[in-house]
């Protein structure tokens, strides 16, 4: 019975070729999905300093002129991006930590713009102007936290003119600390800001519409838009 | 912990995929040897055979049995059967007697004392050159034999496995074990050139009568007689070789319970033996078998039940936090828009691929050995999808067994 030394050391060395090779292709999208997120931060970045520019130029004129385009698509596809990267790869891998820094930033530099853009032409510039602030922990002392996730992501899906800004609480990030100084922001989380209102523990779907009628008024309008249509569309099988 | 369990998932992935890697290269290597080398010789003197048919309650497919050896394309007066009764309480003696006139069969009834001692009955009144086992259900394709014993030209080879398969598979599990004898077939293939082979199978396994005139007879072997018989030989360096188109039917259990008692008594005969033969294990001396085979067979239980666990606990993670969501915000159908950062290309799932596409390629050849028309097949199908999430019930279970100390039953 002899025992092939040689090719066990050729099938080790197949074997190892393969795990490299799978390493290298991991890491090579893994760093490609990084740098989409990336693509999207630097794209939102230049779509919040244009929208500060162009409202800057627009200070003096009318608000007519002010379109609900100055906000950026994109921050909730970079939301659930960001997440999910976080998911596979760890909530203290430098790279997501950099990526959820920037997010951050962006975050409330959408913020501040939606509060000036309120502030001067109304609410009706902005959508409505509806916006939720939340903040969330990951370090597992947030029993609370999955839950209401699932309750903005679903009202973010449900409203799309509903802006969700999530923010980790311990993000060592000087900005999201001086929003939660600014805030008065207690750990007691999850924390919701609502119209500068703090909101401490879990809130359903229905709390958060109480909270804000606005939504309870897209429903409504929605429901008789709903109506209209079918009526219309009886009518024409009439 | 996280760290732990995924350390310990990149070692068995390792070790799986240096095993698979390992039977390609030799299968290239059987493949390209098989090329080279002429079609086995014509054989001038056929060998006396003795086939032991060793019965228990088999009135229904005992006939079937004994016909097909009857029919195989041998010389009549080579070729000779001894039925074994053990103690049959149905209708299986009464059966079995419109041989009693057959020269060529010979009828034997004794006490019941499990299918070891029927086998040594007979073999202390065999005088062939040869003699097999066939269990009773199971039957042999007209020119098993021939094939067989072309093999033993080779003054080496002591023993001769054949290839099962399935007979008629019936339903979702008879369609999962065709598509793993079929695997098996792959596998005795690449251990028979390896000198690697530790079953010999019970359903027309033929070996040289010396055999058991050297090493002594079949031992009760945790009722898997057939493995500890093939892991003595091996253990005294008696080549074992196998006849990848020596066709042998057997009859599948059709329910799970019946699948499930057979499983168990495999592996935790397995287990067993490989305790009782454990100075084989990573030993030189006994070459492939004892340096890849027989721990890879041990990893592999292993890792069966690590990755099953792994699974569950997946599983009834995403199911949890499924229950959570819906509870909280109720079921909503939103559309699917497919988004390539949303395929998860992690090292384990690469690596799986590849586990996986080497899998395809056996499943693909295996099928090719075993003479089915269509490369890949439903069976293939349900055998990949499923196969890995039943077995380990059962090998789970050997192992409860082995390290508890609970005995498995034949049936």
């Amino acid at each position: 019975m002899e025992v092939t030394w040689k090719k066990y050391t050729y099938t080790f060395l197949i074997t190892a070729v393969i795990f490299i090779t799978a390493i290298y292709v991991s890491n090579y999208f893994g760093q490609k999905k990084i740098n989409e997120i990336k693509d999207i931060e630097s794209r939102i970045s230049v779509d919040i300093l244009a929208s500060e520019t162009q409202f800057s130029l627009l200070s003096e004129l009318s608000c007519k002129e002010i379109t609900s385009g100055l906000l950026s698509k994109e921050l909730a596809t970079l939301g659930d991006k960001l997440s999910y990267t976080e998911e596979n790869r760890g909530s203290n891998d430098t790279e997501v930590l950099n990526l959820k820094k920037y997010y951050s930033l962006l975050q409330i530099k959408d913020f501040l713009l939606m509060q000036k853009i309120k502030e001067r032409c109304g609410s009706n510039a902005t959508n409505g102007g509806l916006s939720i602030m939340y903040f969330y922990s990951n370090k597992g002392d947030c029993d609370d936290c999955q839950k209401e996730g699932f309750v903005l992501t679903r009202l973010r899906q449900d409203y799309p003119e509903l802006r969700v800004y999530s923010f980790d609480y311990n993000l060592d990030l000087s900005a999201v600390q001086t929003l939660i100084t600014v805030y008065n922001i207690e750990k007691k989380l999850p924390a919701i800001l609502i119209n500068d209102k703090v909101y401490y523990g879990f809130e359903s779907i229905d709390d958060i519409k109480k909270i804000m009628p606005a939504l309870k008024e897209i429903d409504s309008q929605r429901a008789k838009e709903a109506l209209k249509s079918s009526q219309g569309t009886s009518t024409k099988v009439k | 912990m996280h760290l732990i369990s995924e350390g310990i998932t990149y070692i068995f992935l390792f070790f799986a995929l240096y095993v698979e890697v390992f039977f390609l290269i030799t299968y290239f290597e059987v493949r390209d040897k098989e090329k080279k080398t002429s079609v086995p010789a014509i054989v001038n003197k056929w060998p006396s055979v003795s086939v032991i048919i060793p019965v228990w309650n088999e009135e229904n497919t005992v006939l079937k049995t004994i016909f097909s050896v009857l029919k195989l394309n041998y010389p009549k007066d080579k070729l000779s059967i001894l039925i074994v009764d053990d103690g049959s309480t149905d209708n299986t003696w009464n059966v079995i007697q419109r041989f009693s006139h057959n020269k060529q069969i010979r009828l034997i009834r004794k006490e019941n004392g499990g299918k070891y001692t029927a086998l040594n009955h007979a073999l202390g009144l065999v005088n062939t050159d040869l003699v097999g086992c066939l269990d009773a259900d199971s039957f042999v394709h007209p020119e098993a034999l021939k094939r067989i014993v072309v093999q033993f030209e080779d003054k080496e080879i002591m023993a001769v496995a054949p290839s099962v398969i399935i007979f008629e598979p019936k339903g979702l599990l008879g369609l999962i074990q065709k598509a793993e004898y079929m695997f098996g077939i792959f596998l005795r293939k690449v251990f028979s050139y390896l000198n690697a082979i530790y079953i010999t199978p019970g359903p027309f396994s033929i070996f040289r009568r010396s055999v058991f005139e050297t090493l002594g007879n079949y031992r009760h072997a945790h009722n898997t007689e057939d493995m500890e018989i093939a892991m003595r030989m091996q253990k005294n360096k008696m080549r074992i070789g196998s006849a990848h188109d020596a066709f042998v039917y057997t009859v599948a259990p059709a329910g799970f319970t019946s699948l499930y008692r057979q499983r168990l008594r495999w592996i935790y005969g397995f287990l067993k033996n490989s305790i009782d033969y454990r100075d084989m294990f990573f030993k030189p001396q006994y070459g492939n078998l004892g340096m890849i085979v027989l721990p890879a067979a041990g990893l592999s239980l292993v890792s069966t039940i690590y990755f099953w666990i792994a699974l569950i606990v997946h599983w009834a993670n995403t199911i949890i936090l499924k229950i959570e969501e819906i509870s909280t915000v109720g079921i909503s159908f939103k559309g699917f828009n497919f988004d390539f950062f949303y395929v998860d290309l992690n090292i384990i799932f690469l690596i799986s691929l590849f586990a996986i596409l080497g899998t395809l390629f056996i499943i693909v050849n295996s099928r090719k050995l075993a003479e089915e028309k269509n490369k890949f097949g439903l069976d293939s199908i349900l055998f990949l999808m499923l196969y890995t999430l039943i077995a380990p019930i059962w090998v789970s279970k050997a192992v409860y067994n082995v390290i508890f100390l609970r005995e498995t039953k034949w049936r």
